[in-house]
């Protein structure tokens, strides 16, 4: 349980030396409450206080880091179990799963196919983060590390799925430096695969036939003083899978259960195999409740469109609005002599729009300023979506570009009409409708 | 020390409502729980799928749905090829040609094609208006009227025309109500209250909270349903336990990742495996946030998302 600043204060030396910078133990142990300083930030405390306190202040679910340079990514850290209660931190990362079953044909496919998708979406590269490579039961050492060296030629983080320590202890040598995780320990192996996973500095992953044999086996990994782990709850089939991961994580959040508190690793592969269709659903389900890496057999663009879209929106702040980059977005083959349609730049306003300007197959240059990310009603009351701010971008970005010298606005800030004519001199200013929907038909009648 | 697995038990469940007549009928809602939290308490009730057919009949429908109701030539063969899907448990018949910004279609004529649907069917039917305020309120009263005795779902009314929809739907012609509400906990609370406050029973009311394809706002999707979820659940609050349905295939199906061709987008693949996609996912976060029952067009949506229902329950 986290501990009040009271609580706090009491392990401190109450000697209001003042120098954590806080004039005061009382003011230093109310800050620590509230996170926002460091209960090493003390130089007096007693290694008795530190330790009961960074036992009582750790996070419920450790943060994990894997992978290096373009490839790191962090994982868990989580606080909340719903992110309208605060915002959800680490997102959740795929990976294409390779094994030492398949010939080589099916490898060399499966390399080639990994890296088309890989696009950008409000900001965000969208890719294939992570490639698991699963070390089948008939595999020797030689034939599982020709497979992960092929894996690492296409510079995602690896996940080695491999239960045998000597056989991983090989196959880390070829890739140990680009710290990939080492998903293999179970409660027969833990204490080799722990050796071999810390000698190698990589995190290191559990399994358990159910969840009580997992409890205990990344009890007894911690035991050994390794607190680097990932979870693997994948179970025998979706329902257990789903009651793993779901309660793994509530254990950690919820009940303060810290032996739980890791990030986890679910491997559609196992519980739908050859089903491209329903491990589409599962990632989709995955995404939404707790899964921090889900292993797929393929990410085509036909799932990533909507698993990555998706991501997107659970792992985004909700105190802080999607944002679209200001620009001029030329839709249905607009060219400098389409009409121009402004809005806002917050990201549902934009992507409402769009969806209907482009359903009206009218070609036309979308124009975006910086509203800040708020709705038009939102950013007109609050300054942001004005006759100025529209006109200076107008001015500097589209007149240079675009011929046509009309503009549509959306209905909801018709009042800005006389505003815009004055300081847009030559341009014949449109009130647009008030809601999207009605776009495509306005459009329609603009053009008879 | 081993695993101490503490269950979460509520004291309150989300209404059963059974949409429907006779021997064929389908109960939606009915959990004390999160969505397949069968750890927690068993499942009483999973999750329902309905089969999404047009007034519009076929028209602009992806290649893969196209080939499904191949020799359908008439909604009375459409309606019972829907009903026939594998996994279906229920066919919801939108009147999109209703509405008067687009084919203007006229209420006698949007009712025959019920009277023709409801005549070749006799699983559940839900019956969706064409969104337009006005029209629906003249509509979907007729609707109801025509479907006595089937027990049907009317979706929906909206906080503009509640009254219309609510008392002919819910007090004139004993069929469910379909709330609908614009992804935000108070509205669809707010409307709920003020339905039931015209003399609609609450247990004869599902709400339609809003939906997004995903990547389209999703996020308040997600947040709107945890938090009525948990409302109606850990505070037992009784003006949020309707069951909810979520039309999914109206929203999916509209995106740019469903309905862009391979031509122009040679890089995404077969349009219709992009479409199926996008109504997989959606539909799974959907029943992952806490819908009770969602709405889908292709043949292979419905049958994934019933398999993995299945696989959950």
């Amino acid at each position: 349980m986290a501990l009040n600043g009271i609580q706090i204060f009491k392990l401190t030396p109450k000697k209001n030396c003042k120098e954590c910078g806080c004039p005061t133990c009382m003011a230093f142990a109310m800050k620590v409450a509230q996170g926002a300083m460091q209960i090493e930030q003390c130089p007096h405390m007693s290694e008795d206080a530190l330790a009961t306190l960074s036992e009582a202040t750790a996070p419920p679910m450790k943060t994990i880091k894997i992978g290096t340079g373009d490839g790191e990514f962090t994982l868990g850290g989580e606080t909340v179990l719903y992110r309208h209660e605060k915002t959800f931190v680490s997102k959740t990362r795929y990976a294409v799963s390779l094994c030492t079953g398949m010939s080589d044909a099916e490898v060399e496919a499966k390399l080639a196919e990994i890296p088309v998708v890989d696009y950008e979406r409000i900001g965000e590269r969208m890719h294939v983060e992570l490639v698991y490579v699963n070390c089948g039961a008939d595999a020797d050492a030689a034939k599982y590390t020709a497979l992960v060296e092929k894996a690492k030629g296409l510079g995602r983080t690896l996940i080695l799925g491999c239960t045998d320590p000597e056989i991983a202890k090989a196959a880390l040598e070829v890739c140990k430096d680009s710290k990939p995780v080492l998903n293999g320990a179970n409660a027969s192996n833990y204490e080799a695969m722990n050796a071999v996973a810390t000698e190698a500095g990589v995190v290191l992953g559990v399994s358990g036939k159910d969840i009580n044999e997992l409890y205990d086996t990344t009890a007894a990994l911690e035991k050994l003083g390794n607190k680097n782990l990932i979870l693997d709850t994948t179970g025998a089939d979706a329902k257990e899978t789903f009651a793993n991961t779901v309660l793994v994580r509530r254990a950690a959040l919820k009940d303060q259960d810290r032996t739980f508190g890791y990030p986890s690793l679910v491997n559609l592969v196992k519980i739908a195999q050859g089903d491209k269709h329903l491990q589409a659903a599962l990632a989709a389900l995955f995404t939404m409740k707790y899964g921090s890496i889900v292993v797929m057999e393929e990410m085509t663009y036909a799932e990533a469109l909507p698993l990555y879209g998706l991501r997107q929106n659970v792992f985004t702040d909700p105190q802080k609005p999607m944002k679209v980059e200001p620009g001029i977005y030329p839709l249905n083959g607009a060219d400098e002599n389409s009409l121009v349609v402004t809005t806002v730049d917050f990201a549902l306003t934009y992507f409402v729009v769009s969806g209907e300007l482009e359903r009206s197959g009218v070609p036309l240059n979308f124009v975006i300023n910086d509203a800040g990310g708020l709705s038009v009603l939102t950013s007109w009351a609050a300054g942001k979506f004005s006759g100025t701010s529209i006109s200076e971008f107008i001015k500097e970005n589209v007149e240079p570009k675009v011929k046509c010298r009309k503009l549509v606005i959306p209905g909801k800030v018709a009042v800005l009409k006389g505003d815009l004519e004055a300081k847009l001199p030559g341009w014949e200013i449109i009130v647009g409708p008030r809601e999207a929907v009605q776009l495509v038909k306005f459009l329609k009648d603009m053009q008879a | 020390m081993p695993f101490n697995q503490k269950p979460q038990k509520f004291n309150a469940k989300i209404n059963s409502v059974t949409i429907g007549s006779g021997d064929k009928t389908v109960t939606i809602g009915g959990d004390s729980t999160f969505p397949f939290y069968t750890f927690d308490a068993p499942s009483e009730n999973c999750p329902k799928i309905g089969v999404e057919i047009s007034d519009m009949g076929l028209e602009g429908v992806s290649e893969g749905i196209k080939a499904y109701y191949d020799g359908a030539s008439t909604m009375a063969d459409i309606a019972k090829k829907a009903a026939a899907m594998e996994g279906a448990d229920f066919v919801a018949l939108i009147l999109e040609g209703g509405d008067p910004n687009g084919e203007n279609k006229s209420i006698d004529e949007l009712i025959a094609v019920v009277k023709e649907v409801a005549d070749a069917v006799d699983c559940p039917l839900v019956v969706e208006g064409c969104k337009n305020v006005e029209k629906d309120a003249e509509l979907l009263p007729k609707v109801a009227e025509v479907l006595q005795g089937r027990n049907a779902l009317i979706l929906s009314e909206k906080e503009e025309n509640y009254k219309a929809i609510g008392a002919a739907a819910g007090l004139a012609y004993n069929q469910i109500v379909g709330a609908e509400s614009a992804v935000d906990i108070n509205l669809a609370k707010q409307l709920n209250v003020v339905t039931t406050q015209l003399g609609v029973d609450p247990k004869k009311i599902v709400m339609n909270i809003g939906s997004a394809a995903a990547g389209y706002g999703y996020e308040y999707v997600v947040s709107t349903m945890d938090r009525i979820k948990g409302a109606a659940l850990g505070q037992n609050d009784n003006m949020l336990q309707m069951p909810i349905i979520t039309p999914v295939s109206a929203e999916t199906w509209g995106v740019k990742e469903a309905t862009a061709s391979e031509a122009d987008m040679p890089e995404w693949g077969p349009q219709d495996e992009r479409g199926i996609d996008m109504e997989i996912m959606t539909a799974a976060a959907d029943l992952a946030a806490g819908s009770d029952a969602v709405i889908l067009r292709h043949p292979e949506s419905v049958k994934t998302i019933s398999k993995m229902i299945k696989a959950l329950v």
